[in-house]
């Protein structure tokens, strides 16, 4: 891997509540790093981090972070990220003058990019009378214009259409092909599956890393498919619900009819479920 | 309804702020305007030259506190009119060089004068029972009012009033631009992006310095065309004191943004330091009336020195030589004030050098 950005055992503590303990997620150029986690999981903190709008605590014990000069960084903040009382086109413009990139290049860039989302009909509008996903295309946009060696998206899809997710997706497809190392945040487990690289975080602690494919083959035993909650106490430790059915990890299971391959989803709730279940000092966490 | 009220509460008692400015509010507006606001001159500073000033002096009502008497030197009435210009002290009374004493009072401090003037009135038609020495001394005096002969009132509020402006657009304005930045979310994105500290900081607070430069033109511009207002002095002077309190207003409006979440906590701090600016500051009612335990308030708040500039400068032609002790406690003040305002706004601007 060549010039992976990222963090390297970065620990983050707001007063006495541990955010981060000793986290590590790599970003390596010209691919999609997702971090994915529920609320609270730490990712906004581990994405600050990593963009430079946070310092690690504890100074070098808080860990590393490897990060290009400020000029190369492309940041979405989990706020709106652009100015509400700015047109699309004059928030795209000071984005591009504090960059300094030269009106030659910007140009076509942000032609290309506004008629790709659909926002080029909007350029004289103020971001603030934009709907939710077309603030969150101008935002990934304006991040993305100078064209940086690293960038880091907060949630970039949170909320926001299917349609206007897939355009997010082609923005963010199209950084990573220009060469960009992407960082990026999600709650959706389909957008995580189809990124290079995924670190599952839990309570500021990492529970799985690696590629979508390693995570789900380092699930062990088998899952099982039920119609119902299952009666077994020690088994609805295990369970959880998907589409309408339920689905129990079986530690030591062995494959048999009823059970299913488990995917990105699976293996992140089989995660979760062993570092809750190690919490509680109870069987099957070390299986 | 109820569960209406008890939430309203609760939340009430979660915003500390709005808490402490119905509680602080009441008490403070009831200490000022019980104590401090006061157009009553009980204290008339005044100084004495020329021959037998010491008995005139001795002869004056007990309001009229003598300052300064004649050293000798230059000519008594110069000497005179130099202490009114530059401020020690409102009334002079010059013997001498006419047949009966020379009164001089000074129009800008307004209602000084106007208590001073009531005095000798008063005194002239007997209306007061003094003794009659008192009345003999003042029986044949003339009276001058300087600098203000019509006694008008927007002669001094104009002046003022250029201050109060400034407050409002350097404090209360420019601490919504920096809180709304924040508010937004995007305060974090500028601390990401290729621009130091300084840049975000300069680059926020100039608008809002053109702004307030811009108004006061305009308003010393209008109190000059339509109100009349003399502009006697050196716009240097001037514009070195407005610049002096234009770099406190300012960097007291980024401190108040710094330490405040959201754009109604900004204005609600902005204006709890507006509001005293303005009763106190010797802009509504005379410094002199202010009791004295409220008083050294008004000697701490930057409004106060940058009346008595603006007063001097315009009104008096006062040369800056006077003023250094204003212009002092502003640059001194703005410096602290700026400098506290830089440090809180590093602290988010380069999380990894302020830590």
């Amino acid at each position: 891997m060549t010039a992976a950005w990222g963090a390297e055992a970065v620990s983050v503590s707001f007063g006495a509540r541990r955010a981060l303990d000793q986290v590590t997620v790599g970003a390596p150029p010209g691919q999609v790093t997702a971090v994915v986690g529920g609320d609270g999981a730490g990712k906004t903190t581990l994405l600050r981090c990593v963009a430079g709008a946070l310092a690690p605590s504890g100074g070098p014990a808080g860990g590393r972070v490897r990060r290009p000069a400020a000029g190369r960084i492309g940041y979405l903040p989990p706020g709106p990220g652009v100015y509400d009382d700015l047109t699309v086109a004059e928030n795209l413009r000071f984005r591009s003058a504090v960059y300094r990139v030269p009106e030659a290049a910007a140009g076509p860039l942000t032609g290309e990019y506004l008629e790709r989302t659909g926002l080029a009909a909007v350029r004289d509008r103020l971001a603030g009378q934009l709907s939710g996903g077309m603030r969150r295309k101008l935002a990934v946009i304006a991040a993305m214009l100078p064209g940086p060696e690293l960038l880091v998206l907060d949630e970039p899809t949170t909320g926001v259409d299917p349609v206007s997710r897939a355009d997010l997706w082609w923005l963010i497809a199209r950084a990573a092909a220009d060469g960009a190392a992407v960082l990026m945040s999600t709650t959706y487990l389909d957008e995580a599956a189809r990124a290079a690289h995924v670190l599952v975080l839990d309570a500021g602690r990492p529970l799985a890393a690696g590629t979508p494919a390693e995570i789900v083959a380092a699930v062990p035993g088998t899952i099982a498919v039920r119609p119902g909650p299952p009666a077994d106490a020690d088994e609805r430790r295990r369970a959880w619900r998907r589409a309408g059915t339920w689905r129990v990890w079986q530690p030591d299971g062995v494959p048999a009819a009823g059970s299913v391959r488990p995917d990105l989803q699976d293996a992140v709730c089989v995660a979760a479920l062993r570092a809750e279940l190690e919490r509680a000092g109870l069987a099957g966490a070390h299986a | 309804m109820r569960a209406m009220i008890v939430k309203e509460f609760r939340q009430l008692r979660r915003d500390r702020r709005t808490l402490a400015m119905m509680i602080v509010m009441p008490v403070l507006l009831l200490v000022i305007l019980g104590y401090a606001a006061s157009f009553d001159v009980s204290d008339i500073p005044t100084v004495v030259a020329g021959p037998g000033a010491a008995a005139a002096a001795q002869a004056l009502p007990k309001s009229f506190k003598v300052a300064a008497t004649y050293p000798g030197g230059a000519s008594p009435a110069a000497w005179a009119q130099n202490q009114l210009r530059d401020g020690h002290a409102a009334v002079a009374i010059v013997t001498g060089s006419a047949p009966g004493p020379t009164v001089l009072i000074d129009g800008s401090q307004l209602f000084t004068a106007q208590a001073a003037l009531r005095q000798f009135v008063a005194e002239r038609s007997g209306q007061v029972g003094t003794t009659a020495s008192v009345s003999a001394a003042i029986a044949d005096v003339t009276t001058h009012i300087l600098y203000n002969p019509e006694l008008k009132t927007s002669y001094i509020m104009i002046p003022g009033l250029a201050g109060v402006i400034l407050v409002f657009v350097g404090t209360v304005i420019t601490s919504l631009g920096v809180v709304r930045e924040r508010q937004a979310g995007t305060l974090e994105q500028l601390a990401v992006m290729p621009l130091r500290p300084a840049d975000v900081f300069l680059g926020k607070i100039v608008p809002y310095f053109v702004v307030a430069v811009a108004d006061l033109v305009i308003v010393l511009a209008v109190g000059v065309a339509v109100f009349g207002v003399p502009f006697r002095g050196s716009l240097a002077v001037f514009g070195l004191g407005a610049l002096l309190f234009v770099f406190v207003t300012l960097g007291l409006g980024v401190l108040i943004s710094s330490v405040s979440q959201t754009q109604g906590q900004a204005i609600q701090l902005a204006v709890m330091t507006l509001l005293p600016q303005v009763l106190l500051s010797g802009l509504i009612f005379p410094l002199t009336s202010i009791v004295a335990g409220v008083r050294w308030i008004a000697y701490l708040l930057p409004l106060t020195y940058f009346t008595e500039i603006s007063r001097g400068v315009m009104l008096r032609a006062q040369p800056i030589g006077s003023l250094w002790a204003p212009f002092a406690y502003l640059a001194l003040l703005g410096t602290a004030v700026t400098g506290l305002a830089i440090w809180r706004f590093r602290a988010f601007l380069a999380p990894g050098a302020a830590r």
